[in-house]
């Protein structure tokens, strides 16, 4: 026998082994949750910081949109993005059912006064529930939706601006499109601040500062994405 | 008794009676009259037990043992809170004057999976002690005890270690989270452990075997709420979970077997 094919063989289930007990277990999965959480927050950001365009000009919108689609890139970064996505939805909902079996029997009353916890922090995955269906929609309204084409400088480019309009005219859509933006602002709010925590930092100096900031960040997030349709709807006259 | 002023009040009590694992279980009402405030909870309980032995009725079971706060037997759900609407409080140092006359008070066992009910408010928080057996210990061969001076500890490590070493493992932290986390306890051992010199060693065998039991027992995961913390009668800070998330994951990382 040749040892030492068995020997890497065997090395090999080991690392498998070691780091497969550590995805399963209840902190690596949570810790996953947090990096990709993280990650999404990031994204989450950029989305909005780039958008903030549709606010400046209709043109310099649809090429920002243009200058996305057509790098070469955008395949890796979309792929990241649904990997990203997928593996926090995934790892978040299989907690949640190991979180509901641990208490299988409910309190009949809640705690309270000092002992109580904030609604939000609470509700994370009925957020994220609402967050996963608004995502879906999302991208069929936009990503998947009607194709308009626009001419600049002879080339065609995608016109978005026109598509955003024309759904953020219906009255519907913007209530529903601010209140799934409310619910992401309050889940950045817990979700930023809770990954660091997750994810092993916590600091009596630098903890209560990190909260503030993760409270920040989901309001200008939540902030931004709001104010383009209210503008469109409200401001903007074609 | 001297010094105190005296007052009495009546409660209306619900109280979880629960003949064993695998009875279902139900609130027994009972009227407890003219208690006085200078009572602790559990000498109300007390009182409660010997009314409903005097009535031929069978008592309440409830754990409890030093009853100054400081052995982690006691337990109780007290009107939603884990010993009570107290913070830094175990139930057998509640007030009866913390209570107001007439009010209703919801008495439940501490609920998780991990924690069977026993009989009315006794569980079996035995998960704790097979979690300490899996790695909160430090193991010293026998001899000559060393010098204190040979292991220098800083101040701020042996005042972390002592915050963390208040903890009295009654389960509190489990009762109160909306997941039956354990996280707050295991977190506080390996925290204590790991800020000595003596608990390097096992450090990161420690994490790993006291998280793997963690998850064996069937506790749920931690969803950084805050409550075990705002509920422990020690104030057991969350620092500790941060610290015992951050040696896991090393300590996974690094692992060779
Ligand atoms: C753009 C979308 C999203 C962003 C930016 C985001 C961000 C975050 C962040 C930063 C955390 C904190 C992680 C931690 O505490 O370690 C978190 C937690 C969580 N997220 Fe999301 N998330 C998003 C979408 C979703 C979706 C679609 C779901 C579920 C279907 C979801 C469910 C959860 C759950 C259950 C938690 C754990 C909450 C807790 O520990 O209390 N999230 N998210
Ligand atoms: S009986 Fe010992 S802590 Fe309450």
């Amino acid at each position: 026998m040749d040892l030492n094919t068995t020997f890497e063989a065997d090395k090999d289930t080991v690392v498998m082994s070691s780091l497969l007990r550590l995805v399963k277990s209840t902190i690596g999965s949570k810790s996953l949750v947090g990096v990709t959480g993280l990650g999404l927050s990031l994204f989450v950001l950029s989305h909005m910081a780039g958008n903030l365009l549709i606010l400046v000009d209709p043109k310099m919108y649809n090429l920002y949109g243009h200058a996305l689609v057509t790098n070469p890139l955008i395949y890796l970064a979309e792929m990241g993005l649904i990997a990203l996505f997928l593996a926090h939805v995934v790892k978040a909902v299989l907690l949640t059912f190991v979180n509901r079996q641990a208490r299988p029997q409910k309190y009949a009353m809640a705690s309270s006064g000092d002992k109580a916890t904030s609604a939000v922090t609470k509700t994370m995955w009925a957020q994220g529930l609402i967050i996963f269906v608004f995502v879906i929609l999302h991208l069929f309204t936009f990503k998947f939706g009607n194709y308009y084409e626009v001419i600049y400088d002879g080339e065609p480019v995608r016109d978005l601006h026109r598509l955003v309009v024309e759904v953020f005219a219906q009255p519907g859509y913007l209530v529903g499109y601010i209140i799934a933006l409310l619910i992401l602002g309050l889940h950045l709010s817990h979700g930023v601040g809770s990954a660091f925590q997750t994810l092993g930092f916590n600091h009596p100096k630098y903890t209560p500062m990190i909260k503030k900031i993760s409270c920040l960040y989901a309001f200008i997030v939540a902030g931004g994405f709001i104010a383009q349709p209210l503008y469109v709807f409200f401001i903007y006259k074609g | 008794m001297g010094g105190t002023s005296e007052k009495t009040i009546n409660l209306k009590l619900k109280i979880w009676k629960q003949n064993g694992p695998d009875d279902k279980g139900h609130f027994i009402e009972h009227e407890a009259k003219s208690v006085s405030t200078d009572m602790s909870f559990l000498e109300m309980m007390d009182v409660v037990n010997e009314d409903l032995v005097k009535a031929g009725k069978s008592p309440v079971e409830f754990d409890h043992d030093c009853r100054e706060g400081i052995c982690g037997a006691c337990s109780m759900v007290i009107n939603g809170n884990p010993h009570g609407p107290d913070t830094a409080t175990t139930t057998c140092q509640l007030h009866m004057r913390r209570f107001q006359d007439g009010q209703t008070v919801v008495i439940e066992p501490f609920r998780a999976r991990a924690f069977p009910v026993v009989r009315d408010l006794v569980v079996d928080r035995s998960a704790f002690d097979r979690i300490i057996q899996a790695g909160g210990f430090i193991s010293v061969n026998t001899g000559n005890a060393q010098d204190a001076n040979a292991l220098p500890v800083p101040k701020v490590d042996a005042d972390e270690a002592f915050a963390s070493a208040a903890c009295i493992g009654c389960g509190a932290c489990v009762a109160v989270c909306k997941n039956a986390s354990a996280n707050l306890f295991v977190s506080a051992k390996i925290t204590h452990l790991g800020l000595v010199p003596q608990g390097q060693a096992e450090r990161d065998e420690r994490a790993r075997n006291m998280v793997q039991q963690m998850d064996q027992e069937g506790f749920g995961a931690c969803t950084n709420t805050g409550a075990c913390s705002a509920a422990c009668p020690k104030e057991i800070s969350l620092e500790n979970i941060a610290q015992m998330n951050k040696d896991f994951l090393k300590a996974s990382l690094k692992d060779r077997s």
